[in-house]
């Protein structure tokens, strides 16, 4: 079994009376980029707080490089980096001299400032204030400090709020190399599936505080099975074709009729047969199901 | 104590192109400045006086200590608690700073102790420019008799004694600038100290003691009455002990804070 770098044992989290972590069992291996997945207030930004020991975890429950967090919190936090919420940037200070701030802090040498500046693509804007600079190259000082220590876990909460298309894929062709490459684990929250599925190896999905689902990227994919939605003039007509030839069909709309994608040539299949029996198709294609309907049908197979 | 360090060190990074910072400098500067300014072009009303070389560096001295001491040292302490903490505040940058792999509580010290230094260094800046501009006054018009007496025992004793006496409200302001993130809470709950301090302490209130905002003002009065002999006073015992209750009480208040 390849080595944990996160681990935690059926953790829970309340504040207050509100249960925000529930049984929460993540298991984080090495070289991994991790989709932490789930709806707003699903209580990942807790989760993270509770790995970087800003919420204090019950005993024995957080592990971290298979260390006990509270035990080994100084130890721990030197071999990690993390980017929570919005980036934690003091506006008066330009990026340089933020990214210098943290050198001190963390006793590095300050020409890694300029480094990092390069790597995230801030380096025109270097002598900028902060205060400046636009949501996006916030994110991108954000990430540089995160990134600062060298370290060998990242914890990314939603890095790509806030960047342009060309920013997103930056940042993760940057995490898909960190891993790649330099054998970082990255453990990315996201409420976008869509985002995920494109850069982590595993997925865990957290709802209210649960773990609904935790495994690789392949496992979630065989949950969330696509749908061919077709568009077509006469949906009442064209249903009850579908049905004379054996398909099962999902939903119908009004406008729209749903049924289980199988392969790109039984859609062809099944386009031929609408025109064929005359029946104009204006749109036929196969639709992912989006985050909500996997969290039903999650919840559904749970 | 490296990560004190080098907490002290980031500090003084993230500060030092703040107005809280330049105020420890140029605060006593411009202060001593215009009293200087106002005995050059006044200097034969006071030379006419033939004050002695005491009572001179006394009035020179005193003018500073009185602005200074009852009003601007205590506002400028409620300031520096407050600014020192808004910084974190305003940047949402506390749970960043406690995510650091430095000890939490040298984080929190060294935020504190960089509010004290700062505040040292304008009380020491005001007795040494007060020194200074006293023989450079005597240098332009030598009809002054600045030269004719040290005041450094006297300015030394004042002013540690005021640093002292500022450290009790410096603890109990720098615990309301962490609660409170806004500008309004601190400076008005200060203002309202200032104001009761300055009231009973001037009117020889026998507990006026147990007030931290007092203390600058009592510091002020005893030595009117009693002389500057002894530094360790009652009300400076009550401002160590105010300024350690309030420390201690403030760790568990930031350590709390930094996750929300």
């Amino acid at each position: 079994m390849s080595e944990l770098v996160i681990e935690t044992r059926g953790l829970n989290y309340n504040f207050g009376t509100q249960k925000v972590v529930d049984n929460l069992s993540l298991h984080v291996k090495k070289g991994s980029i991790y989709g932490f997945l789930g709806p707003n207030g699903a209580g990942k930004t807790t989760t993270i707080k509770i790995l970087l020991n800003l919420l204090k975890s019950p005993a024995d429950t957080v592990f971290l490089f298979g260390k006990e967090i509270n035990t080994h919190r100084i130890e721990s936090l030197k071999r990690l980096g993390a980017l929570v919420e919005q980036p934690a940037i003091y506006s008066h200070l330009s990026g340089k001299e933020n990214l210098i701030n943290r050198c001190i802090l963390l006793g590095l040498n300050k020409s890694k400032a300029a480094d990092l500046l390069q790597l995230v693509g801030l380096t025109e804007a270097a002598n900028k204030k902060a205060a400046n600079y636009s949501l996006g190259m916030k994110q991108r000082l954000g990430i540089a400090l995160a990134l600062l220590p060298d370290p060998e876990l990242l914890l990314l909460d939603e890095p790509t709020n806030g960047l342009d298309p060309n920013g997103i894929i930056e940042i993760r062709n940057l995490m898909i190399d960190l891993a790649t490459n330099h054998g970082k684990t990255i453990l990315v929250s996201s409420h976008l599936l869509s985002e995920i599925e494109r850069i982590a190896t595993h997925v865990g999905i957290i709802n209210k505080g649960k773990l609904l689902f935790q495994g690789t990227i392949d496992e979630l994919q065989n949950l969330s099975k696509p749908t061919l939605e077709i568009e077509t003039s006469n949906i009442i007509g064209a249903s009850t074709l579908l049905t004379e030839h054996g398909y099962a069909l999902t939903v119908s709309e009004s406008k729209r009729l749903s049924l289980l994608f199988s392969s790109s040539e039984e859609s062809a299949r099944i386009n031929a047969i609408l025109v064929n029996n005359g029946f104009q198709v204006s749109s036929i294609c196969p639709v992912r199901k989006d985050l909500e309907h996997l969290f039903l049908d999650i919840t559904k197979n749970n | 104590m490296r990560s004190l360090i080098i907490s002290l060190q980031s500090e003084f990074y993230k500060s030092r192109k703040t107005l809280a910072f330049w105020a420890a400098i140029v605060l006593p500067l411009v202060i001593c400045g215009l009293i200087t300014i106002g005995f050059f072009s006044n200097a034969e009303k006071v030379i006419a006086r033939n004050y002695p070389p005491d009572a001179l560096w006394g009035i020179f001295s005193g003018t500073a200590l009185g602005i200074m001491g009852m009003l601007i040292l205590p506002f400028y302490v409620i300031f520096m608690a407050f600014s020192v903490n808004n910084i974190e505040h305003k940047n949402d940058t506390w749970k960043t700073l406690f995510a650091q792999p430095l000890n939490k509580f040298s984080i929190y010290a060294a935020k504190y102790l960089y509010a004290v230094l700062l505040i040292l260094l304008s009380l020491f800046l005001f007795a040494a420019l007060t020194f200074a501009f006293g023989h450079l006054l005597h240098l332009l018009n030598s009809q002054f008799k600045f030269n004719e007496f040290s005041p450094v025992e006297m300015l030394s004793k004042l002013y540690l004694k005021l640093f002292l006496s500022s450290l009790g409200i410096l603890s109990v302001q720098f615990i309301i600038s962490l609660i409170w993130g806004d500008f309004l809470k601190p400076m008005g709950i200060g203002f309202i100290g200032v104001i009761m301090g300055i009231i009973v302490a001037s009117k020889g209130w026998e507990y006026a003691y147990l007030i931290p905002y007092s203390h600058p003002t009592l510091v002020l009065t005893l030595n009117k009455s009693k002389g500057a002999h002894d530094i360790f006073t009652r009300d400076i015992y009550s401002s160590l002990i105010y300024a350690l209750v309030f420390f201690i009480i403030g760790y568990f208040i930031v350590a709390r804070k930094s996750v929300k």
